[in-house]
């Protein structure tokens, strides 16, 4: 069971050795090997201010080249200061989506307060773990606002391994938004002693105009990007949303 | 001591058809500080008295918040309490996951009650020794049930339970058939009302009593102090000084007729006896 | 990890596959369903086929149902798995209705149910064959949905399976607008119809048309579409396509 799950993780990876050992199995078989995950792509972006946060991700939902739906929301609310935007398998995403809403619930009993942007970091990072060997097939961003109200955002991988950053993108425009954010906002290097603060500099009006130039950019080269953009800002104030056309080929 | 040979075993019937382990759960919901609950069409608002165990203590919590749509107030075995509104909210929480919508309160209720009855039925159990107000808002309107350690349930206008509830009951059965059409605020206060004839006479503080409300477009939850305590100040419920006592274990209530009890002792659960 | 491992761990699969049940590709299918919001409610459409492989095994295969009072099922894929839905909902629906206490079961609650169902079957390694499309309306709500055998699961104003997305969808993007009256539903969907008709393979002219309002569902007798096969490129289809074939 466990080593049939990770091959189709590592078929997904585009793995050349694995890919190409399966379809020399396959080839007797004369069907298609059923896979239980799916790539309904999708792209998301945060960015952490000192007194915001922006989280953003575009609504199209594709499976292969066919487009399911152009008004998909991949931005979900976890907690009062807590957004979390997903791309990857819709599936697992919903799955993970309600996961996370549940044991929020539990918490809000238990606790009698709405969890903490870093605690619900811990918790997806945990959660995702959790499945390690069955992952959800889901990338994720996680941006809020931290106790001091700064802005922060968690960039994850498959398995649950998280790291704070200023800025982060996920999914599958990541590869040509990444690059330009880290042209753009320059971030002091992990490396420096004293560590610096990851925060990005921009004002809050730059950080929503450099986040709609990424995707309008994306969207470009990107075909799993597109359709309508999807803006989350977080700050003092509360929740704030924008949106924006983006093209629909 | 014993007061009869049928009453060691909750499985055991006694000869009058009676399940005396049952009964006994039953008085120790009595025996509870007082828990009320009372709705409208639109609102349910449920009320307790907190009553600390000792001058050194704090007192218990009595109102849970179950999910958005559903809260309970309880009377008895606090520790039962919590385990029960953690089994209703576990209830809730899957029921959403399921279906993504709130689980109806009637059905909820239900199941709370199969739950208590199986404890009447094994003879490795305890009967829950907790009475529960259950107050809760659903597609079919609001809704106020009380659940009871034998498995019992009951669907009300307006109920209280716990020591001294015959007084609140008394107040809530003379006004309960104005309830339907009632306020948000004429409902609180009709609630601070009842609640503060189970006092006896001890001034209503917002120290002393918590106060919650679900409704229509107002998810379930616990007014705090200063709200309260501005809800009192304003309809004046001034404590009266001398009130007229209004004694539990009147001959209305079920099974106080034989256990003669004695009312004063209200540290002692029946079982003790 | 290399091939040779790979193959060892592909061969355990394989026999433990043997082992035990699980549908590995699908028998009996229907190809596409369709589904549309109107001004009142929901339209679905689908053919009446039932194909074993490449073979139309059945022709009168009913792929609409309703489910309770408030919602419409309509399926594409496994016949049988679908059959096997259509128990499961039955059961969930009489218990709804069982508990008499004035609430039930709108096409939210069976579509997101009908989710979790599809979903944990993936997670089992054991999926209904199905892509599913559920329209309702309950209090004035329209709901329109689907789900596919993996759990992929959205809602949205018109939702095709199979080839239906590929050719029903662009022209359902096209015309259709929130303000359709019955007619024009109706219309809009024969006309996707027979374009699917014309180019999948495997559908046939026999279909159901269903409507659900307010008021309930109501599933129409089979009946077929007009065709006109004298298209020029119906004719000598590589005409302006040199090379091809």
């Amino acid at each position: 069971m466990n080593s049939q799950q990770i091959y189709y993780i590592f078929d997904l990876c585009k793995s050349p050795n694995l890919s190409l050992s399966l379809s020399f199995i396959t080839m007797a078989k004369q069907h298609a090997r059923w896979s239980p995950y799916d790539n309904n792509g999708g792209t998301c972006v945060a960015i952490a201010g000192a007194d915001y946060c922006v989280i953003a991700a575009d609504t199209r939902m594709s499976t292969g080249y066919s487009i399911l739906s152009r008004d998909y929301s991949k931005i979900c609310k976890l907690a009062d200061k807590c957004m979390m935007a997903s791309s990857g398998f819709q599936a697992d995403v919903r799955a993970l989506q309600k996961v996370l809403a549940a044991r929020h619930l539990i918490y809000q009993h238990q606790h009698n307060k709405q969890m903490s942007c870093p605690a619900m970091g811990q918790l997806l990072s945990n959660t995702l773990y959790y499945k390690r060997f069955f992952p959800y097939y889901a990338f994720n961003v996680l941006g809020g606002l931290d106790n001091e109200g700064k802005g922060c955002v968690f960039t994850y991988d498959a398995v649950g391994s998280y790291e704070r950053v200023g800025y982060s993108s996920q999914g599958s425009g990541s590869t040509l938004i990444m690059p330009f954010l880290d042209n753009q906002l320059k971030s002091p290097s992990p490396l420096l002693l004293p560590a610096q603060d990851a925060v990005t500099p921009l004002s809050e009006s730059e950080a929503v105009d450099l986040v709609k130039t990424c995707f309008a950019s994306a969207t470009e080269r990107d075909i799993y990007t597109g359709d309508r953009l999807e803006i989350v800002i977080l700050n003092a104030d509360g929740v704030r949303r924008e949106e924006m056309e983006l093209r629909k080929d | 001591m014993f007061r009869n040979q049928y009453d060691t075993d909750v499985t055991t019937w006694s000869p009058q058809g009676r399940l005396f382990q049952v009964e006994y759960a039953m008085e120790a919901v009595k025996q509870g500080s007082a828990a009320i609950g009372l709705r409208s069409k639109s609102h349910v608002v449920l009320a307790s008295v907190n009553k600390a165990q000792s001058e050194l203590s704090s007192h218990q919590k009595k109102i849970f918040k179950v999910d958005d749509h559903i809260g309970v107030a309880i009377a008895g075995l606090t520790a039962d309490g919590r385990v029960l509104s953690r089994y209703m909210r576990s209830e809730c929480i899957n029921y959403t996951y399921t279906y993504d919508s709130p689980l109806p309160v009637g059905r909820l209720v239900v199941q709370l009650a199969d739950k208590a009855q199986v404890c009447t039925q094994r003879s490795w159990k305890r009967p829950y020794g907790v009475g529960l107000l259950v107050a809760g808002l659903d597609e079919s309107g609001a809704h106020l049930y009380y659940n009871c350690p034998s498995g019992n349930y009951f669907e009300y206008q307006a109920f209280a339970i716990g020591s001294r509830s015959q007084a609140a009951k008394t107040y809530l059965e003379r006004r309960f058939e104005s309830f339907v059409s009632s306020s948000r605020e004429d409902l609180l206060k009709d609630a601070l009302f009842a609640l503060r004839e189970t006092l006896q006479g001890e001034k209503l503080k917002s120290s002393i009593c918590t106060v919650s409300v679900v409704g229509v477009a107002e998810a379930f939850h616990i007014l705090d102090n200063e709200t309260v305590q501005s809800l009192i100040d304003a309809f004046e419920i001034v404590g009266e000084e001398v009130h007229p006592a209004t004694e539990e274990g009147d001959a209305s209530e079920p099974a106080a007729d034989q256990g003669a009890l004695a009312p004063a002792d209200e540290g002692a659960a029946p079982m003790d006896i | 990890m290399n091939l040779v491992d790979s193959n060892q761990a592909q061969n355990n699969l394989m026999v433990s596959e043997a082992a035990s049940e699980r549908t590995l590709y699908p028998y009996v299918t229907g190809t596409s369903v369709i589904g549309i919001k109107y001004k009142d409610g929901i339209l679905m459409a689908a053919d009446m086929g039932g194909s074993y492989g490449s073979t139309l095994r059945y022709k009168s295969v009913e792929r609409l149902k309703s489910i309770g009072k408030h919602s419409l099922l309509g399926a594409s894929g496994e016949i049988s798995d679908f059959q096997e839905i259509l128990r499961n909902l039955d059961e969930l629906i009489l218990y709804d209705n069982m508990w008499d206490d004035g609430n039930s079961m709108g096409p939210k609650e069976v579509h997101n149910y009908l989710t979790r169902m599809m979903y944990n079957r993936r997670n089992k390694f054991n999926p209904l064959w199905n892509s599913l499309v559920l329209g309702g309306v309950k209090n004035g709500q329209k709901y329109l949905g689907t789900v596919n055998m993996i759990g992929v699961h959205f809602e949205d104003d018109h939702v095709a399976t199979g080839f239906g997305n590929h050719l029903a969808r662009p022209i359902l993007r096209d015309e259709w607008h929130a303000n359709l009256s019955f007619e024009d539903g109706v219309k809009l969907l024969e006309k996707c119809m027979r374009v699917l008709l014309y180019r999948d393979r495997s559908a046939i002219n026999k279909l159901q048309i269903a409507k659900i309002t307010e008021e309930g569902v109501t599933i129409s007798q089979p009946y077929a579409l007009k065709t006109f096969w004298n298209f020029a490129a119906f004719q000598n289809p590589t005409v302006g396509a040199e090379g091809s074939w």
